[in-house]
């Protein structure tokens, strides 16, 4: 599922440094700056050290560059890319907590389910769990066709990107490693001993 | 060899070429100012008398000399007091390490006698901070802070150095070659297609206009500049950070921009057809309404911080790079070209400008800041290095002391910090002991850190403080009389008699009233080696032409009337 080239959502993915207070230098740059965003994933990547984010701007490409030449300027941020047209999967989890206590809303949750690529997690006689994967867009369009059975709860992941075929993004960047450098130093390596 | 956190952190400081440091001691610092005992022959300490003062004495330091200028203050207030300070040099782009003790790693968090979650407080005034948990990570953190400080655009970097970590020891090894950051690359260069553009758009105008601002200096491109201007015959505006940028005396330099900019600056700007900004990030003060702002005008804009590009105003050739590696992209393929009837137009404006200037106007027994600017201009031979304070003395400073030579105007532009004149003086003599410093501060903003005087004093610091002072507020007060119909809420002034103050401290003062007195006690004042005063009683209700209304058009300006006409 290609996400849809919706003309003023845009997606932008970096790389960051995985140390305390990384994700706050990055919220008080958005507060600071007053930049309005739609959504925030943080997680981790296949390296220890490097977070990933996907950030959602609902302002259009030139708004999103300004974002991305900001988040650059922050030390810890090593590689910010704008997912300008470029196909890419994106995904975004919903946790919804239905109504179930009649067999009317048990019958259309499940003809709900079938359609989509969502399934019933947790069911017990009086709620249901339904687990929805999609992109924004389908995720919404199944909110809203789930919402008259009656949503008592309901958590979204936000949206998480990434481009299709060899475009990697990565980042060869590993922390100086001090022991490293340190054992490196003492067999008389780069370092200034005194 | 083991060297405590302490030791290490003056270690760091030698191999980074620091040999003066300012600071105030306390609690969660004194293991490193222990360990300062053992490098006092190295590296001198300057006691300030309150923390600001300290971060503006680094400051005024680093833009006297370029090098970065250290502060070092204790956790929690002292830490506290240093934010006024980043916080200007933030937003000056002023290179600064700021080291901070911090409680021990075991007490952060609760609540601990003098703690204050500094980089917390510090994250948005400062280019980047750290907070060292580990003593083998410090020399590694002393390198970074220093490489960030004064690389790409320069600003501020806070260490906050726990109690704990200043006392435990490792192995100092100092890291050897240059830092790599990979999240961290300043530009250089311009691609051959941004050259090509820009030369286009030169070679295309007819009435275009150079931007100068401060990034040329830091840049170290003030030959390209002048090159680029006399070579395409291009005039340049400066901005008030970028004066020194070229020398003020040189035919193609038409003054300041902006508020209280030269009329000539600003309305050629808006009849302009290309702008041509460097080093410059189109702050409000300089464009006025940007909904009018040069609005005939194509613009290339070239600095090293790639999200100043199209921030306030869209660029058509948009370059993010070093400008003196840039300008040199640029300069060989630039044609010689003339606009001689666009200089005739400046000219016109500069003329006009001329006649309305107050110097030109008979004002027998009154003593006005720009009289006072000006004499001070000619008896210092033009040639000091002025610190001012933010007010109208600084805009009148920067109309009435052309500045010859890049870095001998040092004044907090973007900020606008007051208090700032006085330490960031005593700093830039520190980095400059050889050159006449002269601290311009009006009678408000030297109440805020006036109490550097003692640390001038205990220095023997060579500087004169020249106090230009109405018994107001001056700039809020002219704001009060043009907008506020004159309710002078809040802006007469109180003020001790700052000779008899300084009598107090030891230093040697003079009060002039007349413009006669001028020169005899600016005279007295460069004879003596070390701090000195004068206090310059001026006019009350000065104004500063021109200015242009925050958020009216540039080229809508309020000007003084010339002689004979209604004001």
């Amino acid at each position: 599922m290609t996400a849809q080239p919706d003309n003023n959502k845009v997606t932008i993915v970096a790389l960051v440094e995985n140390e305390p207070g990384v994700l706050n230098r990055i919220a008080s740059l958005f507060r600071r700056r007053a930049f309005n965003i739609d959504s925030l994933t943080v997680g981790r990547t296949h390296k220890p050290h490097i977070s990933r984010m996907t950030i959602r701007v609902d302002a259009g490409q030139e708004y999103a560059k300004r974002i991305a030449t900001n988040l650059q300027k922050l030390v810890n941020v090593i590689d910010v890319r704008v997912l300008d047209n470029e196909p890419h999967v994106e995904r975004d989890l919903a946790l919804i907590k239905v109504r179930n206590d009649d067999a009317n809303s048990r019958n259309t949750i499940t003809e709900i389910c079938d359609r989509y690529p969502a399934r019933i997690v947790d069911i017990g006689p009086k709620v249901a769990i339904i687990e929805m994967v999609g992109t924004e867009a389908i995720v919404e369009q199944f909110i809203e066709e789930v919402r008259p059975t009656g949503i008592v709860e309901m958590i979204r992941t936000g949206m998480v990107s990434m481009g299709r075929g060899t475009r990697i993004h990565d980042t060869d960047f590993t922390r100086h490693d001090l022991a490293q450098a340190i054992a490196q130093a003492r067999a008389g390596g780069n370092g200034h001993k005194i | 060899m083991q060297l405590s956190g302490a030791e290490i952190i003056m270690e760091c400081l030698l191999r980074e070429s620091v040999d003066v440091m300012f600071g105030y001691p306390g609690g969660a610092i004194l293991p490193t100012y222990d360990a300062m005992t053992l490098y006092n022959d190295r590296i001198h300490h300057v006691l300030v008398r309150h923390e600001q003062g300290a971060s503006h004495m680094a400051d005024g330091y680093a833009r006297a000399t370029g090098d970065v200028g250290v502060c070092i203050a204790t956790s929690g207030p002292g830490a506290t007091n240093l934010v006024t300070g980043l916080a200007t040099a933030m937003m000056d782009s002023s290179p600064i390490v700021a080291i901070t003790g911090q409680v021990p790693i075991p007490a952060i968090g609760s609540d601990a006698f003098q703690e204050t979650d500094v980089t917390g407080v510090t994250l948005p005034v400062t280019k980047h901070n750290y907070l060292v948990t580990d003593v083998n990570e410090l020399a590694y953190i002393m390198k970074e802070a220093f490489h960030i400080a004064r690389t790409g655009r320069p600003g501020p970097v806070l260490v906050d150095v726990p109690k704990d970590v200043q006392i435990a020891k490792t192995e100092f090894i100092y890291p050897e070659g240059d830092i790599v950051l990979p999240g961290y690359s300043p530009p250089s260069t311009a691609s051959q297609h941004q050259i090509d553009g820009a030369l286009q758009l030169i070679s295309e105008a007819e009435r275009p206009v150079i931007l100068a601002g401060h990034g040329i200096m830091m840049s170290g491109a003030t030959q390209e500049l002048q090159e680029l201007a006399e070579r395409a015959q291009i005039p340049v505006a400066l901005t008030l950070l970028g004066k020194g940028s070229m020398p003020e005396n040189h035919p193609m330099v038409i003054g300041m921009m902006g508020m209280h900019g030269e009329a000539s600056s600003n309305l050629a700007i808006q009849e302009a057809d290309l702008l041509i900004a460097l080093g410059m990030r189109f702050d409000d003060r300089v464009t006025g309404n940007l909904k009018t702002y040069a609005q005939n005008a194509r613009k290339i804009h070239i600095d090293i911080d790639p999200s100043e590009i199209h921030k306030n105003v869209r660029a058509d050739v948009g370059i993010a790079g070093d400008l003196k590696i840039v300008l040199n992209q640029l300069l060989p393929k630039l044609a010689r070209k003339s606009h001689p009837q666009w200089m005739n137009r400046i000219r016109d404006w500069l003329e006009d400008s001329s006649e309305r200037d107050i110097l030109n106007y008979e004002t027998p027994g009154r003593l006005l800041t720009a009289q006072v600017i000006n004499d001070l201009w000619s008896l210092t031979g033009g040639d000091a290095i002025t610190v001012t304070d933010v007010g109208q003395h600084q805009m009148l400073e920067a109309q009435y002391y052309p500045h010859q030579r890049p870095s001998t105007l040092i004044t907090s532009g973007g900020l606008g910090t007051m208090g700032f004149g006085f330490p960031a003086a005593i700093g830039a003599k520190f980095g400059k002991p050889d050159e006449e410093v002269w601290a311009i501060v009006g009678d408000g903003g030297f109440q805020m850190t006036m109490c550097e005087m003692a640390t001038a004093v205990q220095e023997n610091s060579n500087v004169n403080i020249a106090i230009i002072n109405n018994n107001f507020l001056g700039m809020v007060r002219q704001w009060q009389e043009l907008f506020y119909e004159k309710r002078y809420q809040a802006t007469p002034m109180f003020n001790p008699d700052f000779c008899r103050l300084a009598d107090a401290f030891s230093i040697p003062n003079r009060c002039v009233r007349q413009r006669e007195e001028i020169e005899e006690a600016v005279n007295f004042a460069r004879g003596i080696d070390g701090p000195t005063l004068i206090e310059f009683v001026v006019e009350k209700e000065e104004m500063v032409y021109p200015m242009v209304p925050a958020g009216a058009d540039l080229h809508d300006m309020k000007r003084r009337p010339k002689p004979g006409e209604a004001e």
